[in-house]
């Protein structure tokens, strides 16, 4: 079965100012399945991860070059609505991010910048996301309350309870269970595994257990430069390269 | 040998006398800086509430009428009406936190969100320029400036509530700027990177996030302006017409707790009722200057918990 891409980079090159830290990367990630970018710390695997919603955009001189299309349409062409773009590809964190309001003003903001107002709309987006996000049990009775008094690990499937409420088909994730307990970690894979069904993902890991454990095809990059791209289950088993059987085998990195 | 070993253990280390000598001085400091505030506000209200011990004055007289003539003998108590001077202070500093603080905002938004280059390179320099002129100057600004001008639009003298909110609006304004600016560039980036992330355009992240968290730090640059304008005595006593005079208007002219006291102060004899009524307006201000205190405190806290 050949999928469809729903997600296409195509020989992108970043420069921070005079540095080359992306290579030209071609890319192309697919519907429903969970992509890993894995590789050592300084790789360019987060770097890359951020020019597909154009989150580089507010680093000042930031050049990118190569196409970048969404279901073929080009997300760096001018007339791209770069807000509209987010909404669609959303976003989750290293750290938890979550801003310092109610639990529930954080998972509709997204929709009350999209002009919802109806309460109760609103209400079943919250208990949807949170649902969605498995962390509806452990807030349910609070969501009034500031959620920085939740744990990290609560904090972070708030978080992805926040991108989810308004209906991305893409999610990025950088690291996102990099800053939190083992526990709360496997939580979060958890989600990610069901998410699937509905959502396309890319998770930028430090964590290789974690991307043989949840991911369908794994990307592996190095300076810069993408060096291996496969089925996950290829790519662990089965390395082409030297450098991502080194790497995979803990030699560097 | 063994009583050479035993003397060095039992004798304090070099180290642990330097400690010990380091928390002597600092106690010391904080003591005398302690000290200095109680004798200040022990002598501050001896002679303030003399007015109400020795000349019998009803404080509720003293907070709310409005007849001022502490030399003259009415019924054997001096008339202390404060309420004039009260209104006054009070006028001249909401008016003119209400003017500055949109100013302030809006100029640190610009500082911080849209052209931090220029905010740094620029604008932070005049604002701290502007800090740092004296009062004096302000007021004499107000004098030639502002007074003819108000004089001009208005008819009358020209001094009064205007003038002085004017140029405390003036006085003010940068130190709410900077204050609102040392707010806005605490919100961590990861707020607005998420809200970007949401979709959110750069306005929508400004009012709805980075203000939003910046809220307790806005409201105590707010609050410390109103506590400079409040405590200012120079700049306003110049411009605002120093009447004791309940204010018809605001161009009409009036005064406020500074201004009477830096008035009054060098005419009057000590222990005299004339003299206790003034230490009773200083007392006042003491007490108003206290709470704004608390106030910004307690916004502090707030602030942290969140």
């Amino acid at each position: 079965m050949t999928k469809q891409p729903i997600l296409t980079a195509d020989n992108v090159h970043l420069f921070y100012g005079e540095f080359e830290a992306l290579h030209g990367i071609s890319l192309s990630f697919f519907k429903n399945e969970i992509t890993a970018l894995i590789g050592p710390s300084g790789c360019g695997k987060s770097t890359f991860l951020r020019t597909l919603n154009r989150m580089n955009d507010l680093i000042p001189h930031v050049k990118i070059t190569g196409t970048i299309k969404k279901e073929g349409q080009d997300i760096y062409a001018p007339s791209m609505d770069v807000t509209q773009l987010r909404k669609e590809v959303g976003m989750v964190f290293q750290q938890p991010n979550p801003f310092p309001f109610s639990i529930y003003d954080n998972v509709v903001y997204g929709l009350r910048l999209a002009g919802v107002r109806d309460k109760q709309v609103l209400d079943q987006a919250v208990e949807t996301s949170l649902k969605q996000a498995a962390v509806w049990d452990d807030v349910k009775d609070k969501l009034h309350k500031s959620a920085l008094a939740l744990s990290g690990g609560q904090q972070q499937r708030v978080c992805i309870a926040r991108v989810l409420a308004v209906h991305p088909d893409i999610i990025l994730m950088d690291e996102p269970t990099s800053a939190l307990d083992p526990i709360s970690s496997s939580k979060v894979e958890d989600v990610l595994v069901e998410l699937r069904q509905q959502y396309t993902i890319i998770i930028v890991t430090h964590n290789m257990q974690q991307a043989s454990r949840i991911s369908d095809r794994t990307a592996f990059f190095l300076q810069g430069d993408l060096i291996e791209y496969n089925q996950t289950k290829a790519i662990f088993l089965n390395p082409q390269q030297q450098a991502t059987e080194d790497y995979l085998s803990g030699r560097f990195g | 040998m063994n009583d050479k070993i035993k003397a060095k253990l039992l004798k304090k280390s070099r180290a642990a006398r330097t400690e010990q000598r380091g928390k002597f001085l600092s106690t010391t400091c904080i003591v005398l800086i302690i000290a200095i505030v109680i004798a200040i506000f022990g002598f501050i209200a001896s002679h303030g509430l003399a007015t109400f011990i020795v000349n019998k004055v009803n404080p509720l007289t003293f907070l709310f009428t409005s007849n001022w003539n502490p030399t003259v003998m009415h019924h054997g108590k001096p008339e202390v009406g404060a309420l004039p001077m009260i209104i006054g202070s009070f006028g001249v500093t909401f008016l003119a936190v209400f003017l500055a603080t949109p100013l302030a905002i809006g100029a640190a938004i610009f500082m911080t969100e849209i052209s931090p280059k220029i905010g740094k390179k620029v604008l932070q320099p005049v604002i701290e320029l502007l800090v740092g002129i004296p009062s004096v100057v302000y007021g004499f600004i107000g004098l030639t400036l502002i007074v003819p001008f108000i004089r001009h639009l208005f008819g009358g003298t020209g001094f009064g509530i205007l003038a002085g909110t004017l140029v405390l609006f003036v006085m003010i304004l940068p130190t709410e700027t900077a204050m609102t600016v040392d707010a806005l560039r605490a919100v961590p980036r990861h707020y607005r990177e998420a809200s970007l992330a949401l979709g959110a355009t750069r306005w929508q992240t400004i009012y709805k996030v980075v203000l939003r968290a910046a809220t307790p730090g806005i409201l105590t640059g707010v609050v410390l302006g109103m506590a400079r304008a409040f405590g200012e005595a120079l700049a306003v006593q110049m411009v605002i017409g120093n009447a004791a005079l309940l204010p018809e208007n605001l161009v009409s002219p009036a005064s406020t707790l500074t201004s009477v006291l830096t008035m009054g102060i060098g005419n009057t004899v000590l222990g005299s009722a004339a003299n206790n009524a003034l230490w009773s307006l200083a007392l006042l201000l003491l007490l108003i200057s206290l709470l704004f205190n608390l106030v910004i405190r307690w916004i502090g806290r707030k602030g942290e918990i969140k």
